[in-house]
């Protein structure tokens, strides 16, 4: 790992879109982002408790948290999540 | 800058034995502090040297056998004492500016367009690109240990060389996010002039915006235990796509 693989020249190359998702925030301008990733993961679990898994709106907390928070922390409120002891009411 | 450049196109990226000055910047932040660096050293020079100056003077005349009662008469002046307080005062507000500037422009993240992951551990650190997933919703993920001093090849550096290097885009506004999982370490890499504390339980971000291919070498910055040393940083920036092509790999792999 860590060597860049050659080029294959007769490969035909395709441009796609791509969406940065975890812009800029306003609300957390500093270099510690942790309230940052841990909003974002609070705000998607509020949000598909309010309006549903299918609310696209919703996707754009969890692409915020997906790339801010490392997956230890999230696996573990997940965890938490599950057992019921979650530090925040998701549903208020 | 440009110039520099022009002439040479043999770049300083990693340390060198008795090396005092910067290695070769390669990004805007490390730009923005030679700059800062050589402004006030500007000023330190003047500063230097008057002082040096003044000092030299006054032993010379005011010696005992010269002016042997100096002290009776050269005990106050309003005038020089208002000057040799306002004027540091005012060099130092010339100092301050600048340097605010760069401070809180090195701060700001701009819009990032991929996010990695790094995080201290006893003794290596590891790494993450959460932004790319597979079907299987895995992501990049994975340690970069040093390579030790009776694996290396010719050319490698000696405690900076790693297993798997960061691979980076070139001309990509990049977001590190720095934490760490034990005790308190610190994500630095001179060339790009960042340096973050990485703490556990806490992420701290850094913008890093890389404006040439090349790998480029840090290491952990805050005292961590016993092999503190041991736990380098090497970082490539390669073209967008050869990044691509790696990332790809990856993700197969
Ligand atoms: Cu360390």
């Amino acid at each position: 790992m860590g060597a860049i693989p050659e080029a294959d020249p007769d490969e035909v190359l395709e441009t796609k879109p791509f969406k940065f998702v975890t812009g800029y925030d306003a609300r957390f301008p500093q270099q510690n982002q942790t309230k940052h990733c841990w909003q974002n993961y609070v705000d998607y679990y509020k949000c598909t408790t309010a309006k549903g898994e299918d609310f696209r709106p919703c996707k754009q907390f969890y692409h915020a948290f997906r790339s801010l928070c490392p997956k230890a922390w999230t696996d573990r409120w997940d965890g938490q999540r599950e057992a019921g002891n979650f530090p925040v009411h998701l549903d208020k | 800058m440009f110039l520099h450049n022009y002439i040479s196109k043999l770049q300083l990226d990693a340390p060198t034995p008795w090396g005092l000055f910067f290695q070769d910047s390669a990004s805007p932040q490390m730009e923005g502090i030679e700059e800062l660096h050589n402004n006030i050293m500007f000023y330190l020079a003047i500063i230097l040297f008057t002082v040096t100056w003044m000092m030299i003077s006054m032993i010379r005349n005011f010696l005992a056998n010269k002016s042997p009662i100096a002290h009776k008469y050269m005990n106050h002046g309003t005038l020089i004492e208002l000057i040799w307080t306002i004027s540091p005062a005012f060099i130092l507000i010339l100092i301050a500016f600048p340097s605010f500037k760069l401070l809180y422009l090195m701060d700001e993240v701009m819009d990032p367009s991929l996010v990695v992951y790094a995080e201290g551990h006893q003794w290596y650190w590891s790494y993450q690109y959460p932004d790319f997933t597979n079907e299987d919703d895995e992501f990049i993920e994975f340690d970069s240990y040093i390579v030790p001093e009776s694996d290396l090849e010719e050319g490698q550096f000696r405690m900076l060389e790693v297993d798997n290097r960061v691979i980076i885009p070139e001309l990509t506004h990049t977001r590190i996010v720095i934490s760490a999982a034990d005790v308190i370490h610190s994500y630095a890499c001179p060339s790009l002039g960042i340096k973050a504390d990485a703490y556990p339980g806490r992420l701290n971000q850094a913008s890093v915006y890389i404006n040439r291919p090349g790998t480029f070498f840090g290491q952990c910055s805050e005292i961590c235990g016993i092999l503190h040393s041991s736990m380098p940083i090497a970082i490539q920036s390669v073209s967008i796509k050869d990044f691509l092509l790696w990332l790809r790999e990856q993700m197969e792999g």
